[in-house]
Order: C-alpha cells, then sequence, then structure tokens
C-alpha cells in the first residue's frame, strides 16, 4: 500500500513536470510567433510607409484637415445642403439601383450554378467540377477589371458596373448557396423523383423550400457589400453617386459643401440599407 | 366527441387555411411580378436599348485579337525614305536596321515584305505594290498632292477603303495604310510578343532546348555573367513587360491586404471586450465604442480612401490604412458579437478558483472565441486581398494600379490580359491558403465561411 501510495506521488510530480515543461515549451513557441508576426507586420507597414507619397507621421497632423475643412464649409453653407440633397438624390438611387440589380441577377445566376455544382442534387454530376472552378473563377475576378473592360466596350454608364458586380455576385453567392444546398434534406427530393418530376420541378417544389430563408439571408447580405461596390465602380469610372463625389471632391476648396452632402447621403444609405438588412436577416435565420 | 367540437371550430379552421393558402399564392405571383416589375423599369432607366449604339463591337474584336496576337509594324517614312521595322510600334520593340526579321528583306532601295498565303507587300521608291494571290496587284503612288490607286478591278472591294489621304488594306493576312507621307504594313502573330527576352538581349528568338543548351553550357555569352543570371536578369529587366515591377505589384496588393486585415483584427480585439455586454456591464461606455463600429463600417472604405489619401497622399500605406479602419468596424461587430455568444460556465468555473478578470479572460473566454475570430480573419484576409486591387486602383498602388493604367490606355490589351490571369491566381492562391489555413488550425468543421 505504502509502495503503492509512494509511486503515485512519484508519478504525479513526473506528469506535473511534464506538464509544465509542456507549457513552458507552448509558451515560448506561440511568444516567438507573436514577436515573428509582430515584426512581418512592423516592417510590413515601414515598407509600405516607405513607398507612399507622403509619410505616415508628416500626414497624421493633416488627417483632420481635410474633414474639418470639409464640415466646417459644409456649415457655413447649410442652407444649400437640402437643394444638393436633392440634387445627388438621382445619381444615388442609380447606384442603389445597380447594387439591386445586380444582386437579383447574379443570385439567380448563383442559385442555378450552386444546384448545378452541389452533389446529389447536380443534373450533370460529371460536371460539378466545371461549374465549380467557374464559381471561382468569378468569384476571384475583382469587379473593376470586368467593368474597365466592359467600358471600353459598351461605353459608360451604369450597365458596365452592374454587369461587372453581377458577375462577382454569381461567384461569391454561388459558394455560400452550394454550402446551403449541401445542408438540404435530400428526401423531398426522392419522393419527388419517384413520382417521375423533372430536374427543374425537383429543384423547385423539394430544394427551394428548405433553402430559401438562408439563400435570401446571404442575398441581403451581398446587397449591402454590392452597394458600397458600385459606389466604388462609379468613382473609378462607371455612374452613379461614386462618379459624382470624383467631380465634387475635384472642385476643391470653395465647393466642398457638394462633397459633404454626397458623403452625407452615402454615411446614411450604408446605415440604413445595413441596419434593414440586418433586421430582416435575423428575421429569416431565426424563423419568422 | 364533444370533447373535440369544444374550442375547435372547422369552419374557421378552413377559413384560415384558406385565407394562409390564398396569401401564398399572392405571394408566389406577386413576388415575381415585382421583381419583372423592376427590371423593366431598370432596362428603360439604363438606357438598355441605347446601349446597341454606343456599343463598339469593333473594339471587341481589338481587345479580343490582341489578348492572343501581337503585331509588327513595318513603317516607311516617305520624307526620310527610312524603314523601320518594330513590334507593336514601340520603341522598346524595334530591330535594329541590320538585323530585321527574316520576312522583310531589303531589295535595293525597295523593302519587300512577305505575309502569310503568298502575299507580298513593296516599299518602292515610285509606288507602294501589294500583290494579292487571286486579286492582283494593287498599286498605290504616294504624292504631296494625294494618294492614286491603281487596282485591277474597276470597283474596289469592301477590304479596301480609300481616299484623298488614306488608303487602308485590310486583309486578314495583315493591313497596309498608306497615307501622303507615310506606308505602314502591319502583320499579325500569334502569341504575347517578347514576354521573355526584348530584342536587345542576346537570348531572344531562341528556342527552349537552345537556351536550356546555353544555360548548361560553359561559354559565357555575357563575359562576367554566368549565362543562367544573365537569362534571369533580361526576364526579370524585361523592359516590354516589366516582371520586376509586376511582381512587385502583387507582392504589393498582398502586403495592403495583409496589413489591413491583421491591423484591423489587432485593433477591434480589444475594443470588442468594451462593446461585449457579459464583459462592460457600463451602458455608456458600450453605447460609445458600438457606434463608433458603426460609424467606422458604415464610413465605407471609399470615403476612408479619400480622405486618408488627403494626409498621406497616394501609395499603399494609404490602401491599407483605409482598409484598417472599415475593418476595424467589422471586426470589432463580429468579435463582439462571439463574445457575448460565449459560454459562461467556464468563467464561472475560472472564478471558482479564484481568477481575477484577465485571467477569467485568457482562460475561460479566449479559447471559446479564438477558432471564430480566426476563421474570420482569415476570411476577409482573402476577400481584402480583391479589395486591395480595387482600392490600389484608386490610391495608386500594387497590381490595381497596372491594370488600370492599361485598360486606361486603350491598346496594351495583352498586358491586360496577363494582369487578370494574375490578379486570377492571387487571389485564388488566396483562397486556397486562407482555407488550408482555417482547416489546419481549426479543423474541419470551421472551414466553411462564418454565417452572416
Amino acid at each position: 500500500m505504502a509502495d503503492l501510495a509512494i509511486g503515485h506521488a512519484a508519478r504525479a510530480t513526473d506528469i506535473k513536470s511534464d506538464y509544465l515543461a509542456m507549457t513552458r515549451r507552448k509558451r515560448m513557441y506561440s511568444g516567438v510567433l507573436l514577436i515573428l508576426f509582430i515584426a512581418l507586420l512592423a516592417s510590413g507597414f515601414q515598407l509600405t510607409n516607405d513607398r507612399n507619397a507622403g509619410g505616415f507621421l508628416e500626414g497624421l497632423p493633416k488627417l483632420f484637415e481635410f474633414p474639418t475643412e470639409l464640415i466646417w464649409e459644409a456649415m457655413q453653407k447649410a442652407p444649400a445642403l437640402p437643394g444638393n440633397l436633392v440634387r445627388y438624390f438621382p445619381a444615388l438611387v442609380e447606384t442603389i439601383n445597380i447594387a439591386a440589380v445586380s444582386t437579383l441577377l447574379g443570385a439567380l445566376g448563383a442559385i442555378v450554378l450552386s444546384l448545378l455544382s452541389t452533389r446529389g442534387l447536380a443534373r450533370w454530376p460529371r460536371l460539378i467540377p466545371v461549374f465549380r472552378r467557374m464559381m471561382d473563377i468569378m468569384r476571384a475576378l475583382p469587379e473593376i477589371v470586368i467593368a474597365l473592360v466592359l467600358i471600353f466596350i459598351l461605353g459608360g454608364g451604369p450597365v458596365p458596373a452592374m454587369i461587372a458586380i453581377a458577375l462577382h455576385t454569381v461567384g461569391a453567392l454561388g459558394k455560400l448557396f452550394s454550402e446551403v444546398n449541401e445542408n438540404a434534406d435530400l428526401k423531398p427530393v426522392e419522393g419527388l423523383h419517384s413520382v417521375g418530376a423533372s430536374w427543374f420541378q425537383r429543384m423547385w417544389l423539394g430544394v427551394m423550400p428548405q433553402v430559401a430563408p438562408n439563400y435570401l439571408s446571404y442575398a441581403l447580405l451581398r446587397f449591402e457589400i454590392n452597394v458600397r461596390a458600385s459606389a466604388i465602380l462609379g468613382f473609378v469610372g462607371a455612374g452613379g453617386i461614386g462618379a459624382e463625389l470624383r467631380v465634387a471632391i475635384s472642385w476643391g476648396t470653395g465647393r466642398y459643401d457638394a462633397a459633404a452632402a454626397i458623403f452625407q447621403l452615402l454615411f446614411l444609405t450604408i446605415i440604413v440599407i445595413d441596419q434593414i438588412s440586418s433586421h430582416y436577416r435575423n428575421k429569416l435565420v431565426r424563423g419568422f | 366527441m364533444a370533447v373535440i367540437d369544444a374550442g375547435f371550430d372547422l369552419s374557421t379552421a378552413k377559413a384560415q387555411a384558406v385565407r394562409m393558402l390564398e396569401r401564398k399564392r399572392l405571394i408566389a405571383f406577386g413576388v415575381p411580378a415585382i421583381v419583372l416589375v423592376y427590371l423593366v423599369y431598370i432596362f428603360f432607366s439604363f438606357d438598355v436599348p441605347g446601349l446597341a449604339e454606343r456599343a463598339r463591337l469593333d473594339n471587341v474584336r481589338i481587345l479580343l485579337s490582341d489578348t492572343y496576337s501581337h503585331k509588327t509594324h513595318v513603317e516607311r517614312d516617305s520624307r526620310t525614305d527610312k524603314v523601320t521595322v518594330a513590334i507593336e510600334r514601340e520603341n522598346k520593340g524595334t530591330y535594329a536596321a541590320d538585323a530585321w526579321p527574316d520576312w522583310v528583306k531589303r531589295d535595293g532601295a525597295s523593302t519587300m515584305i512577305d505575309l502569310p498565303g503568298d502575299s507580298h507587300v513593296r516599299f518602292d521608291p515610285d509606288a507602294v505594290r501589294f500583290d494579292i494571290p487571286g486579286y492582283g496587284l494593287l498599286k498605290i503612288v504616294q504624292s504631296p498632292l494625294g494618294i492614286t490607286i491603281d487596282a485591277p478591278t474597276e470597283t474596289l472591294p469592301s477590304w479596301i477603303n480609300a481616299s484623298e489621304s488614306r488608303v487602308t488594306v485590310t486583309r486578314p493576312e495583315g493591313r497596309l495604310t498608306v497615307t501622303k507621307t507615310r506606308a505602314e504594313v502591319l502583320r499579325y502573330f500569334f502569341g504575347w510578343e517578347l514576354f521573355w527576352f526584348t530584342l536587345d538581349s542576346p537570348f531572344y528568338g531562341k528556342s527552349a532546348t537552345e537556351l536550356l543548351g546555353l544555360a548548361v553550357s560553359g561559354e559565357e555569352v555575357r563575359p562576367g555573367q554566368s549565362n543562367i543570371a544573365a537569362m534571369a536578369s533580361d526576364f526579370w529587366n524585361n523592359a516590354m513587360w516589366r516582371h520586376k515591377d509586376v511582381a512587385w505589384a502583387i507582392f504589393e496588393t498582398i502586403l495592403m491586404a495583409f496589413l489591413g486585415t491583421m491591423g484591423a483584427a489587432i485593433a477591434a480585439f480589444p475594443l470588442a471586450f468594451l462593446a461585449a455586454k457579459n464583459f462592460t456591464p457600463g451602458l455608456l461606455a458600450r453605447f460609445g465604442v458600438r457606434r463608433l463600429f458603426d460609424f467606422l463600417r458604415g464610413v465605407d472604405g471609399l470615403i476612408w480612401t479619400i480622405i486618408l489619401s488627403r494626409a498621406f497622399g497616394p501609395g499603399p500605406l494609404t490602401g491599407s490604412l483605409a482598409m484598417l479602419l472599415t475593418d476595424t468596424g467589422t471586426f470589432g461587430k463580429l468579435f463582439s458579437e462571439a463574445l457575448e455568444n460565449a459560454d459562461p460556465k467556464q468563467v464561472e468555473g475560472l472564478r471558482s478558483t479564484g481568477a481575477n478578470a484577465v485571467q477569467r479572460s485568457r482562460f475561460g473566454v479566449i479559447p471559446q472565441i479564438a477558432p471564430v475570430i480566426l476563421s474570420q480573419v482569415l476570411y476577409y484576409l482573402e476577400s481584402n486581398t480583391r479589395s486591395a486591387t480595387i482600392i490600389g486602383a484608386i490610391v495608386g498602388g500594387g497590381i490595381g494600379l497596372l491594370l488600370t493604367q492599361a485598360i486606361q490606355t486603350q491598346k496594351d490589351w495583352e498586358e491586360v490580359t496577363y494582369y487578370i490571369i494574375l490578379t486570377l491566381v492571387m487571389v485564388m492562391s488566396m483562397d486556397i491558403l486562407s482555407g488550408w489555413l482555417r482547416t489546419r488550425l481549426i479543423g474541419k468543421s470551421a472551414g466553411h465561411q462564418p454565417h452572416p
């Protein structure tokens, strides 16, 4: 008995020292990793700082110059604000329309492609990798590339931006949708198959009711992202509020009231769409 | 029986069911109808009918043929009688006068240009002659007064476009343009021109086996430098394709995404504790931090980019700081939600052992939320690589800048194609890398993207 107790005690101290050694080793590893990571980050910032036109430290005091100037001028010209808001409202509508249509068309494309690339649901199981790669490529293409190439072909206006964002949306939503599809119950599909339903009928009646809430939730999130993307694309060359913002900023001091109005429109729109969409997403995911 | 009757009225139940079915039917027809009406409105609001007029389909042809082929220009200036042969008519692609390609020959005072399909163009002192098999000899005489054309047929075919000051002959084998002061032949070649070596490199025009032979042979093409090093340096410093600048631009884009994402994660992490209900009982602090997150997200990358480039000037730092600010808002919201969903039992357990607040967070909470945070950070790293391309176009850094510049010059479509392929490879490999890291660090179950 005594022997056994001593053996236990000895083992316990062994275990304890082993455990402490392991903890120390782990801590050392994570410490080294952390130092490496911080060094990487610091040298990265140093590098970008050197490549930038103005340095970080020189720029820091100027950080609030532009916003202050903008706000100051906007306050002085406060009576002009409603007029400016009205003036730029059509451009805002165009930006939102670009986002809405591209989300709509992109989601439709994503539904088809994701169904075609989900095991168990695919129309042509052999072609699953092809549709997957198609979605990967569409997702990886930055919108700006497609938009600029299309502007060369189609001329300016909202259509190139719309197509560009829609293509990217197909890829991005397609990936999420196919993850949703994988969790869908196959029993309704099999049931419909046994009564001779076509592929379209099986998808429409067997899969859609299961996945629709998740689809909608993802599409709403995508709409939020697409509003931002369409504003940025406008700034780079497509139409909408981004293009107006670019013009307004190039006017420079003395005309900042227009830029301030556009900033406010953009900010409010993004906040409002954010709130609405997160409200409905919560409702959709947690059930009505 | 009486039990069922009590509290259950068949007719109201039926009415309810009918109403529900009617509502469902209304939705089933109403939603597609609304979508359709909206699309019709968009069709006219975006002026899709007018698009057909504005669309320049010839640009499509230029774009497509440029992406896989290149053209070599042979040009004679009538005033100096000098003939130059240049790839894509660029300085960097001009052949030396004594090293023309074999399809351009000097013949006394004339220049003879062979085109595919046995066509020939001669720049003779008195005229430009284009010999087209199956059509005949086309003679074009340039004079300061105007251009006269002497064709074998009475009426000119549609592929010849002639006016007083300019004649253009567009054939599949090449294009001839003659104006009063110059004559120019374009010949198309498959592939990207000078992709590996430019004309001034001793390795230009050598086949892969020849290059391999040179690489292993001891004879130095450029004295004082091994052949492999010379090849690498000629390729790396290729003036036409600027491989060095492109590689740097790709690196810069990834760096911008990395700094933006990681910086945002580091900034958001401590703030998220302040925004989580179970860690900050004080309503005021919580409210303030949450509104800060909303503000950072709501202002949006575009506006941050504009404001920051006013202060820091254009460049990659501005781009990464803009991403950092926007993503601090996003991460703050996501992290604080993860914190609020953390299981309180583990914290209680630690509290029972007498652990203080920092220890409770370190050992009770962080192990729970680390997988969520890591998976979100990795997901954003991938998505920010793409954003960095777009932001780079605005702030003038990385591959985004090269891409927009190449597109806006509207002629180097082969370069645009090259950059697009590189961007695709870059984003897709970041996608694969982040997915791999996610499964590696967190396990299979967390390989998915976080649910919104």
